[in-house]
């Protein structure tokens, strides 16, 4: 487990969404330190999509402060937040369908200056060798994993120092979720900080150094990795038992 | 035969200027999946905003074109941002009705400015005329120019959005704003520069128009952007090719049309032709199919 130096990467301090009416987030508090792997889990609609939404900032906050690397985000819109060093991996994927894997990557590298595009390229054909072999086609030829895995390369492509990674099990056979963990645990080893929200808590808390869980709109249990997989609540409610 | 080809050469030329047009509505419906109706009406604003620099300011052709660009590349981007974006959350019926509005706006306009007295564009072009058969058959400079513009257009476009940065995230905007904005694209941004391009082209469409048919009136814009859009829809709507080839074949089956089967019909048949092409293939000629692997 890595240890906690300094201020925290990214910090919410009671962050409350709306969709028209319907609140949905109820008041998060979360931080994530440099270097740890940091989990959002719970159930289906509890809000931990629209909790990663609101920080990548494709949604606004109603009420609430985020501040990544000490200064505040909220409201900057999302495509200024990927140049300070934060991407996200949208649920779904999301990859651009008509376009070819490499366009796809270099979207991914859109607020970058152009002459270091080709590196990272390279990184990440590196690093998803199979995105290499398929550079050519259209995405939305590719099966689920690699999709997957072309979503995650994308992201790649900011060079974030924060991967905040939705659901990026969904829909995958119990290989391939190997598979990806196994990625995302090297990406961490590399030095690239990572906030995962799963659907798969077994999982994401093998891997992770702490966890949040949420319970319709507000954190209802968080602590170590170890503790959160102890905790009876849990058990019962997420890891059948 | 001789006369079939001048009928084939005349459909080509106009359905150039269809293409030009329809190159407008399809970008602008690929990206902000909104139907601009007062595209028609900025073609019409670019025509005069030619005439007047030819008439008035005694500007060379070419020069009064680049003005008219300009001015109508300015239109589009300020119609946008003040009429369009306010509403990108609104419901699509808003905006349709917006866009409507804005066509009225800028018809009333022009009648305010320039009266409702139909002006006689000027020649506009002369490279010389292509005789063919013992000048049986006359090929006119406005037609080997709509032709040659349609061509260069059509390629530059293709190049920008397949090969530039820019043009690419106007593709990836299309597809997923969303998605784009966590590339660190700007939504908004590449939305305007895609109203710039189109209106831009509508400017061109205009002044080839009006060569071709030198009246000019308010509602000049009107019926040809009905027409396009048409075409936009035909060849599938929000494919830059299927404009291309949306246009095309409107301009062709409008001239042959009017030629063998009624002058009167020949609109109507243009629609007809519409009608049969969406029941076959609801997407359009080259549309892409709705439903994506996910």
């Amino acid at each position: 487990m890595s240890e906690n130096v300094g201020t925290p990467l990214l910090k919410v301090e009671d962050i409350h969404v709306y969709y028209g009416s319907i609140h949905a987030i109820k008041g998060i508090s979360f931080e994530v330190n440099e270097g740890e792997i940091v989990t959002l889990i719970g159930a289906n609609g509890a809000g931990k999509s629209t909790t990663l939404n609101t920080v990548s900032g494709l949604l606004k906050p109603r009420m609430g402060m985020i501040s990544f690397k000490g200064e505040s985000i909220v409201g900057i819109g999302a495509n200024r937040i990927v140049g300070k060093g934060m991407a996200l991996c949208p649920e779904g994927r999301r990859v651009f369908q008509q376009m070819t894997v490499r366009e796809n990557l270099e979207m991914g590298g859109f607020s970058r200056p152009k002459e270091e595009i080709p590196a990272s390229l390279e990184d990440v054909f590196q690093r998803f060798p199979r995105l290499k072999e398929r550079e050519k086609q259209v995405a939305g030829t590719l099966s689920g994993g690699e999709q997957q895995m072309l979503a995650m390369g994308r992201a790649l492509m900011s060079k974030p120092k924060l991967l905040m990674l939705d659901e990026p099990s969904m829909g995958l056979a119990p290989i391939l979720v190997e598979q990806i963990f196994d990625i995302i645990k090297e990406l961490h080893a590399a030095g690239v900080t990572i906030l995962l929200v799963e659907q798969n808590a077994q999982m994401a808390l093998s891997i992770a150094d702490r966890a949040y869980v949420l319970g319709t709109g507000k954190i209802t249990i968080s602590g170590t990795a170890g503790d959160v997989l102890a905790d009876d609540r849990v058990r019962a409610a997420y890891l059948g038992g | 035969m001789v006369s079939f080809l001048r009928f084939l050469i005349n459909g080509i030329s106009l359905g150039s200027v269809y293409a030009i047009i329809a190159l407008g509505y399809t970008m602008v419906y690929g990206i902000a999946k909104m139907l601009n109706f007062a595209h028609g009406d900025v073609i019409m604003v670019g025509a005069y905003i030619a005439f007047c620099a030819m008439q008035y300011l005694n500007l060379p052709p070419l020069l009064s074109v680049l003005c008219a660009m300009l001015v109508c590349t300015c239109l589009g981007v300020i119609i946008e941002g003040l009429a369009y974006r306010p509403l990108r959350q609104a419901p699509k019926l808003a905006v349709l009705i917006t866009a409507i509005g804005v066509s009225y706006f800028l018809q009333n306009t022009a009648l305010l400015i320039w009266s409702s007295n139909p002006k006689v564009f000027p020649s506009v072009f002369s490279v010389g005329q292509i005789k063919l058969f013992d000048g049986n058959l006359v090929i006119s400079s406005e037609t080997i120019l709509t032709i040659a513009a349609n061509i260069v257009i059509m390629v530059a476009l293709t190049l920008f959005t397949g090969r530039t940065k820019m043009g690419k995230a106007m593709r990836a905007v299309s597809e997923d704003k969303g998605a784009a904005e966590l590339m660190g694209i700007n939504v908004n941004r590449t939305i305007s520069l895609t109203f710039a391009i189109g209106s831009a082209l509508a400017a061109v469409a205009g002044v080839l128009l009006c060569s071709a048919y030198p009246t000019l009136q308010p509602t000049t814009g009107s019926m040809p952007g009905i027409k396009a859009f048409t075409a936009a829809v035909f060849g599938g709507i929000g494919s830059i090719p299927g404009a291309m080839i949306g246009g095309l074949l409107l301009g062709i089956i409008e001239i042959l049309g009017k030629a063998y089967i009624s002058t009167e019909l020949g609109d109507a048949l243009v629609f007809a032709v519409l009608i049969i092409v969406l029941l076959f293939k609801p997407a359009g000629l080259l549309g892409k199919p709705v439903n994506e692997k996910v």
